[in-house]
């Protein structure tokens, strides 16, 4: 509202209180309840035709017996939409339905079984390498590399973006260069890597760092910036310095949102330890399915994939598990 | 204690929000601001608070000028602003901890303003879990256990249902009588203005200033019946008036 105070501008205002000045409350009362002249013309409105109804287009929004609680947009728990067991029902086909046409189209021997193994000989690949502790050391040298190099991204990341999304001169300083780094794909970076790290763990560990620390840092910074202005106002006038203000209400409100980043990022890391493993190691998950490769035993990739996905699943899940944790206050 | 406002001006860029405010309170005293809205009343509480300065004048609490927030000068927005990761407890804890007092101390204020408000037994609720109006009392006892020379609200009941509001309103009177802090709260609930108010300040808009001021010759306590009565009845109708004779409508704006 631009309003510049102007003589003639005001001028209704002050006859009004010249009025109340002269004690004529009663003029005034009066002219704000009076009629209107004259009614309003509707003669154009009563010429209008009905406005048109919409038909109920069936099977869009399924008519409900009365009482039954359901309401759109309430879809989401118990209400509406299929029930709890037709819901498990579905998420099991999800998984069941492309098993079977996979067992379905290689017990059929539609396909070269060099190239599309059947579910059983993944199984014993899965047995085998199970067997001889080679899985768990690959596992478990692909986690540890995540683990070490998610991590730094996490310590470099966070701080970085706690800065940015509290302060407007580190937010005009980090985050072109950020948003810029964030577009290059770190699997880009692997041959300038060796070249300056070798091949030995550093590079392995620098792909991922390169890959997890700019989305981190701008989604870490965003969810900075989405605590609530008047919460840090009202922590200031209970007497809370900036400091204070930073670690007793920013960080709190905005860890579940941190943690959800951090999830988001380490579906990412784990997808670039493989890669890493892809081109140069000597153990890892990535490193079997070459090895696999080589010996064109497409059993053990698909039994090294499905522990892939599961490893990653249940990083999520845990993840996930501890936002909930933290964010038991969220509404 | 008492709160000075003298020549106070802001500017929000090229439009000046506020002019000329000139305001003393003497301690102990409840003052209601009205206004249509744009008259720049938030914007008041928010100079006094210390979150945004003055363009001009001075805002002052027992002679010393105000540059900052601070504990002092509680403030209590339309929202309640409770911090939703910390219990009802640890909420009206929030700014004792950053004294140096004993736990013990702590613990026997948090108790006593709980239950003050009336909220002893949810105190290990989080905020999500409290009504609208619960939600408020949290708000008051958080900003009232700092003990302010000054408790400044905005619109604090602006959100509630009608009932609640009258509960809330009786509940504001009976903290006020037993605190005996000085309240300046912001409405622009003219009835709840006459019922709460020793004082009422009418804002007139464009630039927002003190275009009247309308003593509340009520009664000290007040039941809600009291609104049956024609001397509040009067004072309501003269307030009404004057909000609505300093308005800016934009329909006039246009003329």
């Amino acid at each position: 509202m631009e309003t510049t105070p102007g003589d003639d501008r005001l001028w209704p205002g002050r006859v009004q209180f010249a009025l109340l000045a002269t004690r004529k409350v009663e003029a005034l009362m009066s002219a704000r309840t009076a009629e209107p002249a004259a009614a309003p013309p509707d003669e154009e409105r009563r010429a209008w035709e009905p406005l048109p109804r919409r038909s109920d287009r069936p099977g869009r929004l399924r008519r409900r017996p009365p009482g039954s609680g359901a309401s759109i947009g309430k879809n989401r728990s118990g209400a509406g939409g299929p029930s709890l067991r037709a819901r498990w029902g579905l998420r099991a086909a999800s998984v069941l339905v492309p098993l079977a046409l996979w067992a379905a189209v290689s017990t059929a021997g539609l396909v070269d079984p060099t190239f599309l193994p059947s579910p059983l000989a993944v199984l014993e690949a899965f047995a085998e390498m199970l067997g001889s502790g080679q899985l768990l050391d690959d596992t478990l040298a692909s986690l540890g590399r995540v683990g070490t190099g998610f991590g730094l991204a996490v310590l470099i990341s966070v701080p970085l973006g706690v800065a940015m999304g509290t302060s407007a001169v580190a937010l005009a300083l980090l985050e072109p260069a950020v948003g810029l780094l964030r577009y290059m794909p770190a699997a880009a970076f692997i041959p300038l890597l060796i070249i300056w790290l070798g091949l030995g763990e550093p590079s392995k560990i620098a792909i991922l760092v390169l890959g997890v620390v700019f989305f981190n840092t701008l989604m870490v910074a965003d969810a900075v910036r989405r605590v609530p202005g008047e919460l840090g106002q009202a922590a200031a006038t209970l007497g809370a310095r900036r400091g204070e203000i930073l670690r007793k209400v920013t960080w709190p409100y905005a860890l579940p949102a941190v943690v959800d980043a951090a999830r988001i990022n380490a579906a990412a890391a784990w997808n670039f330890v493989v890669v890493a493993e892809l081109i140069a190691a000597e153990s890892g998950l990535g490193y079997r399915i070459v090895r696999a490769q080589r010996f064109l035993q497409t059993d053990k990739i698909f039994a090294v994939l499905v522990v892939i996905g599961i490893v990653g699943l249940l990083i999520d899940v845990a993840l996930r598990l501890l936002r909930d944790r933290l964010g038991r206050w969220v509404a | 204690m008492t709160l000075v406002l003298r020549g106070v001006a802001k500017d929000y860029g090229a439009t000046r929000v506020l002019d000329g405010i000139d305001l003393s309170m003497e301690p102990g005293e409840f003052v209601c601001v009205v206004g249509a809205s744009g008259s720049g009343k938030s914007t008041l509480l928010s100079l006094i608070a210390g979150l945004t300065p003055a363009s001009a004048g001075s805002v002052s609490l027992a002679g010393a000028p105000v540059t900052g927030p601070g504990p002092e000068r509680g403030l209590v927005f339309q929202s309640g602003a409770l911090f939703p990761f910390l219990t009802v407890a640890e909420n009206v804890a929030f700014g004792l901890r950053l004294l140096p007092i004993s736990r013990a101390d702590r613990e026997r204020r948090v108790r006593w303003y709980l239950g003050e408000v009336g909220l002893s037994s949810l105190a290990g609720a989080l905020p999500r879990q409290l009504s609208g109006g619960q939600r408020q009392r949290v708000a008051i006892a958080r900003a009232l256990a700092c003990e302010p020379a000054v408790l400044l609200l905005d619109e604090p009941f602006g959100a509630l249902d009608v009932q609640t509001k009258e509960d809330m309103q009786l509940f504001l009177r009976q903290v006020w009588r037993d605190t005996g802090t000085t309240v300046l709260m912001v409405t622009h609930d003219v009835e709840e203005a006459v019922l709460l108010a020793q004082r009422v300040l009418v804002f007139a808009c464009g630039p927002g200033r003190v275009a009247a001021e309308v003593p509340i010759d009520l009664p000290a306590y007040r039941a809600l019946t009291v609104k049956r009565t024609s001397s509040f009845l009067g004072l309501r109708a003269t307030v009404e008036d004057l909000v609505r004779s300093h308005m800016l409508t934009p329909e006039r704006e246009k003329v």
